[in-house]
């Protein structure tokens, strides 16, 4: 008799599936709503207990699904990582959807709503299961459902900008994962499983013997490549600032938050649990990945220093900061791999943050986006304003705030690393972009502007937007609360971190 | 060469297929001409990797009457492989010509370059 917990990963999966499809026979967008806040709740607090019984048992398992035991069937694997991981993006979806809710509702046709959360809890259980997946031809099937789920999410908000933006990253999205099936399809022709252990048994086996190298080195470029095009790796980002720029708050939240991270949590399953890190130094893909992640760190916060529109500033800042987790992973070592992990948490509960906050401060002044018009928008919404500037101030990097504290991670994993000084300049130079444009935006928002740009700007501003609105500032203070707990509180963090990559 | 080239020739065939298909979706100006260019470059995995899972002269993995004999049949899963991934193409290829349409009603064109153009005004 296997012990309960187990069951727990694949129930919030199977819940938040059932969920989405209840979603698609409810017609009012407001039940919908609260049955999408619902399923993520539920697939938070059990993912928690997860992390409970796994993290103080020391343990991770196997759970295989169907009547076929390994090497063939299907399976789930999770261990603290997992959970941890899961915890997080569920708590992050959730409070996005709470945050964002009263702008999707004005965004979004009301005969399209129920379906919109349709889409929503899909991804979350694409993501949940990309998380906890053991098996390769599952996770390529749950990446095409992220995707299509989150393309169906950009152009909920029916322009036609969104339009334009949504097929752009459809077709980028449909480049990465035909590029990924590809890489599978010779990966199983040469390793023959599709089961992560059995196949990293006869990966390792084909790296010893030399067999096979050069279909294993192109199978592992396919792979990690169609991951990085749907991660927004520098240079495939080009898609990435106008798909999330353009969304709808809650949205955008979700995309940057979250969905990036899937594919990256992914990509990071393969180079421990298949692969194995030592393989992935040997044939170049940390370098690569090291490279890469620098210029990203680098070009995403040049080009976010370019934008007047506020939330393309921000998405172009995920550039940069996807360019961290990158390099994270670019060490090639085990401590830089989970200074990554930190970083997708704090970039996760980061980045919702000021995307709703963003959001919440254009709605407050007509629904305009560009910096200019938003200037002394924090007096009209106050929760939104002090939550632009923490999120703010944790990108830069300031102590006490969870960006400060990833940064001293990725910091101190580039020491040990044979290309510390380039990684360390690299970090610093950053820091300093990052603050060349989130301190502008900050005091934008906290500066009041002479009193006829005021009155311009409030001509659009319709009573019921400047409204307070209590499940806004419930999520915003929650997202608060979670940057400064992994700003101060990050010891027990790493530690389920750390659990976690060992019983990878 | 040549009986290595006719040894893989599926292998050949889907690689210069995938090829094409890439080249399409990402050369081609035309969204319609993209859609297509990723269904040949789909069409080319499932050919890779049905021949990976063929095996000369043997029949489809039916069971009969209880007798199983591994050796009689081919490899079951890449064929399992490739009928998944058909649904998923299909769902991502209908997804994205609804997508199109919904373009093409309100701009009247699928031009990549002049849709971009476009929409830059509309946001100026």
């Amino acid at each position: 008799m296997r012990p309960f917990y187990e069951n727990l990963p694949f129930l919030s999966i199977f819940i938040t599936i059932l969920c989405g499809v209840l979603s698609s026979v409810i017609r009012d967008g407001r039940k919908a709503h609260a049955l999408a806040l619902a399923a993520a709740a539920a697939a938070t607090v059990l993912s928690a207990v997860l992390l409970y019984c796994v993290y103080t048992r020391d343990v991770s398992f196997v759970y295989s699904m169907g009547r076929f035991a390994a090497p063939y069937g299907n399976a789930i694997k999770a261990g603290p990582l997992q959970a941890l991981l899961a915890a997080a993006f569920s708590a992050v979806t959730g409070l996005s959807l709470l945050g964002g809710g009263r702008a999707l509702l004005h965004d979004i046709l009301p005969e399209k709503q129920g379906l919109y959360f349709v889409m929503t809890q899909l991804l979350l259980a694409g993501i949940l299961a990309l998380i906890y997946t053991n098996d390769m031809f599952t996770a390529y099937v749950f990446i095409e459902i992220t995707t299509i789920a989150a393309c169906a999410m950009v152009m909920a908000k029916d322009t036609g900008p969104n339009l334009i933006a949504t097929i752009r990253y459809l077709f980028m999205s449909l480049l990465g994962s035909g590029l990924f099936l590809m890489g599978l399809a010779l990966l199983d022709s040469i390793g023959g499983y599709l089961l992560m252990e059995p196949l990293a048994r006869a990966v390792e086996i084909l790296a010893e013997l030399g067999r096979y190298h050069r279909p294993l080195i192109v199978s592992v470029g396919l792979m990690v490549g169609g991951l990085g095009i749907k991660a927004g790796l520098f240079p495939f980002h080009l898609w990435l600032p106008d798909a999330h720029g353009g969304a709808t708050a809650a949205s955008s939240a979700i995309l940057s938050g979250v969905v990036l991270k899937g594919y990256i949590v992914l990509l990071i399953t393969l180079m421990l649990r298949v692969f194995g890190l030592e393989l992935m130094r040997e044939v170049g893909v940390t370098g690569i990945f090291l490279a890469l992640g620098l210029m990203g760190m680098i070009f995403g916060s040049l080009a976010a220093m370019r934008e007047y529109h506020v939330k393309r500033m921000l998405a172009n800042s995920s550039v940069a900061q996807i360019g961290y987790i990158f390099m994270g992973l670019g060490l090639g070592t085990e401590f830089g791999v989970a200074a990554a992990c930190f970083h997708i948490l704090v970039h996760a509960v980061c980045k919702p943050l000021l995307f709703l906050c963003a959001g919440r401060l254009s709605d407050v002044s007509g629904h305009h986006r560009s910096l200019k018009n938003l200037r002394g928008s924090a007096y009209r919404d106050f929760a939104a304003g002090v939550g632009f500037t923490v999120g703010a101030l944790s990108m830069i990097g300031i102590p006490l705030l969870g960006g400060f504290v990833s940064k001293l991670y990725l910091s101190e994993a580039a020491l040990e690393s044979p290309s510390m000084a380039a990684a360390l300049l690299t970090i610093a130079a950053s820091t300093v972009l990052n603050a060349l444009y989130y301190v502008p935006a900050t005091l934008a928002i906290w500066v009041r502007p002479p009193w006829e740009e005021i009155r311009d700007v409030m001509r659009d501003v319709k009573p019921e937007d400047t409204r307070f609105d209590r499940s806004f500032f419930a999520a915003a203070a929650l997202l608060m609360g979670l940057v400064f707990l992994l700003g101060i509180a990050y010891h027990p963090v790493m530690d389920v971190i750390y659990a976690g990559i060992r019983l990878m | 060469m040549p009986e290595l080239v006719a040894q893989n020739r599926f292998a050949v065939v889907a690689v210069i297929l995938f090829g094409i298909g890439l080249l399409n979706l990402m050369l081609q100006q035309n969204l319609l001409k993209k859609v297509i260019g990723l269904s040949i470059m789909d069409s080319a995995i499932f050919l890779l990797l049905a021949s990976l899972g063929y095996i000369e002269g043997q029949g489809a993995p039916i069971v009969e009457e209880g007798c199983v004999n591994a050796s009689l049949y081919i490899n079951p899963i890449p064929s399992g492989l490739v009928l998944t991934g058909i649904v998923v193409s299909v769902s991502v290829t209908a997804f994205s010509l609804a997508l199109i349409q919904r373009i093409y009603r309100r701009y009247g064109t699928i031009e990549l370059p002049e849709l971009l153009e476009r929409v830059k005004k509309e946001e100026d």
